[in-house]
């Protein structure tokens, strides 16, 4: 079979969460199959953009590229009808797309004008047709299996399919145009209007090796500081729970949880943080996890490697004391 | 102006899940049922816009077996003008869930159509995506925030993105699909449950609607997911940083 990687780029490289889609892409066990890779958007970062992908896997041997302006932003209506258009001419047996905010919102709609039933939030792959995802926050494993016609479509969990890093320096894949004489893009019914911006500094929330996150206990969005202090010091990325969030502390995309994001980094902390069942489902699979809770039943502590029992605005700043110096 | 609203029936949010021994599935006999907590939002939502002026109709839907009546009758409590039961007992995925809305919304001819931007039982978070795919509607997924003009028949819409909010402005007719902090779902007072009673709810069948029912997925096995083992309670911030630099080897 063939497959085919809907992935987005940033700053002329391809973002993260679309390097694990292509790591998953290649899980397939197919020894024939080729991984084709889409990028669309405009101007010299698009360029970039794939001239990244047609280096960063040994496996792709196809990058196709859609040059323009509606796909400047990451809307549904025209990137659900270029993957339509793409799988009508390459006829893939599977499109992979990772299963953030973007491939949640775009794939469903493709598969809906492609007729098949997409599988969201991947985590493992048995074979060619089989695959494993996590149902009712992550309390069961569901296998299922895939009977229709191609494409299979499937949005991955980055935190299940970790990039190794791999430099190609020969065999690099061939960069095409995709042909939209043909597209056909109705537009005009969604406008793009604005995004808030990120907070550069920060470590990114789903790749970071250590998450130190904060819960309700925090009391306040000053207090909250605390958390980021600490998360400086480590060089980790900043989490939230979603009482913490409701409560107006931090802004909603540092809220890690089952309608949040889902990481896995390899050291978790987390901070006055209760465990409820939405938040482990979030977090579960972190290497190793720190709580600290002045509540000795929180259920937080059930799933924690390490625990503490005390009081965060006693054992923050000790940990900002005694803790050694990111190197 | 009219809005249609998915309401769906899952096992409610505070209920353990557990795994059936023969692994078909979770246990679902005997345990709690309630509306999905993301169809609540949609339907607040809903309601609220037509509070405002701005609708004058709101219609509930739920698709599966006949005791999706039961939340049909809450939703209807909370304020839906009417319902409409698609009763069915296939196991239904968000593709033909897509195809039977695409059939309501040809015969009610909504506005807007609003859903929960994922069940809490499959946890799919497809079917607003691809109904809206189905009817070349633009859609609003993971809204915090919705804004109608009426006269400009335009919806503005926040939505949570992974680098924060993305605000999008749709044409109506559209899809708009709920995040957590949308808003608050109000309960259902005695009265209105009393009233509810007596509201419509009119039934279909996949058949009358002329949708098939197929599938092209098969759920293999349902299994629980592997446990963390258990962990040590530590005493000081002091034994915390040893077992972090020498035990775990993470700092």
């Amino acid at each position: 079979g063939s497959t085919l990687v809907v992935a987005e780029h940033e700053g002329g490289v391809i973002k993260p969460p679309s390097l694990s889609a292509l790591a998953a892409a290649t899980c397939l066990p197919d020894p024939d199959s080729s991984v084709s890779v889409l990028l669309a958007g405009s101007g010299p970062s698009l360029q970039q953009a794939a001239s990244h992908a047609a280096s960063c896997h040994p496996s792709i041997s196809k990058v196709l590229v859609a040059d323009s302006d509606k796909f400047k932003n990451p809307l549904a209506e025209p990137w659900a009808k270029l993957v339509h258009l793409v799988q009508q001419s390459g006829g893939y047996s599977h499109i992979f797309a990772a299963a953030n905010s973007f491939g949640k919102n775009v794939m469903p709609r493709a598969a809906a004008l492609l007729d098949v039933s997409p599988i969201t939030d991947v985590t493992g792959i048995s074979d060619s047709n089989t695959f494993v995802r996590p149902i009712y926050a992550g309390n069961a494993l569901c296998t299922v299996r895939y009977t229709g016609a191609n494409p299979c479509i499937l949005t991955i969990r980055s935190t299940s399919f970790p990039v190794h890093q791999k430099s190609v320096d020969s065999n690099e894949a061939s960069i095409s145009q995709v042909d939209l004489s043909t597209f056909d893009a109705d537009l005009g019914k969604s406008t793009y209007i604005s995004q808030t911006s990120q907070d550069e500094e920060r470590p990114d929330l789903g790749n970071a090796r250590i998450v130190v996150t904060g819960g309700r206990a925090l009391k306040s969005a000053e207090n909250f500081k605390l958390i980021e202090e600490l998360a400086k010091k480590l060089g980790a990325a900043v989490g939230a729970t979603r009482a913490a969030v409701d409560a107006g502390y931090v802004p909603n995309d540092l809220q890690v949880g089952q309608t949040g994001k889902i990481v896995a980094p390899e050291l978790y902390m987390a901070f006055g943080v209760s465990g409820a069942i939405q938040h482990l489902a979030g977090m579960r699979d972190s290497k190793v996890i720190v709580a600290v809770n002045n509540d000795a039943d929180a259920p937080i502590f059930q799933v924690a490697d390490y625990g503490l029992v005390g009081d965060l605005f006693e054992v923050i700043p000790e940990l900002l004391e005694k803790l050694p110096e990111k190197k | 102006m009219k809005i249609m609203v998915a309401v769906k029936r899952v096992v409610d949010y505070a209920v353990k899940i557990r795994v059936k021994p023969d692994k078909t599935g979770v246990v679902t006999q005997n345990v709690k049922m309630s509306m999905n907590p993301f169809c609540e939002i949609a339907l607040e939502e809903a309601l609220r816009i037509r509070e405002s002026g701005l609708a004058s109709e709101v219609v509930a839907v739920s698709i599966g077996p006949s005791q999706c009546v039961e939340t049909l009758r809450t939703g209807l409590a909370m304020g839906a003008n009417r319902g409409i039961h698609v009763e069915s007992t296939a196991s239904l995925y968000p593709l033909s869930v897509a195809k039977i809305f695409r059939k309501l919304v040809e015969i009610e001819k909504p506005d807007l159509l609003i859903l929960g931007k994922q069940a809490i039982d499959d946890d799919c978070n497809q079917t607003g995506q691809m109904i809206a795919g189905l009817l070349n509607w633009p859609q609003g997924t993971f809204a915090s925030k919705v804004v109608l003009d009426k006269e400009k028949q335009v919806a503005t819409v926040d939505r949570e993105v992974d680098d924060g909010i993305e605000t999008v402005c749709l044409n109506l007719p559209a899809v708009i699909t709920t995040d957590l902090r949308l808003n608050q779902p109000r309960y259902a007072t005695l009265p209105n449950i009393m009233k509810a009673k007596s509201k419509p709810i009119k039934k279909f069948t996949p058949e009358e609607l002329n949708v098939e029912i197929i599938s092209d997925l098969e759920i293999v096995q349902v299994t629980e997911p592997p446990k963390r083992k258990a962990g040590v309670i530590v005493s000081s911030v002091d034994e915390l940083i040893d077992k972090l630099k020498n035990e775990a080897n993470v700092i």
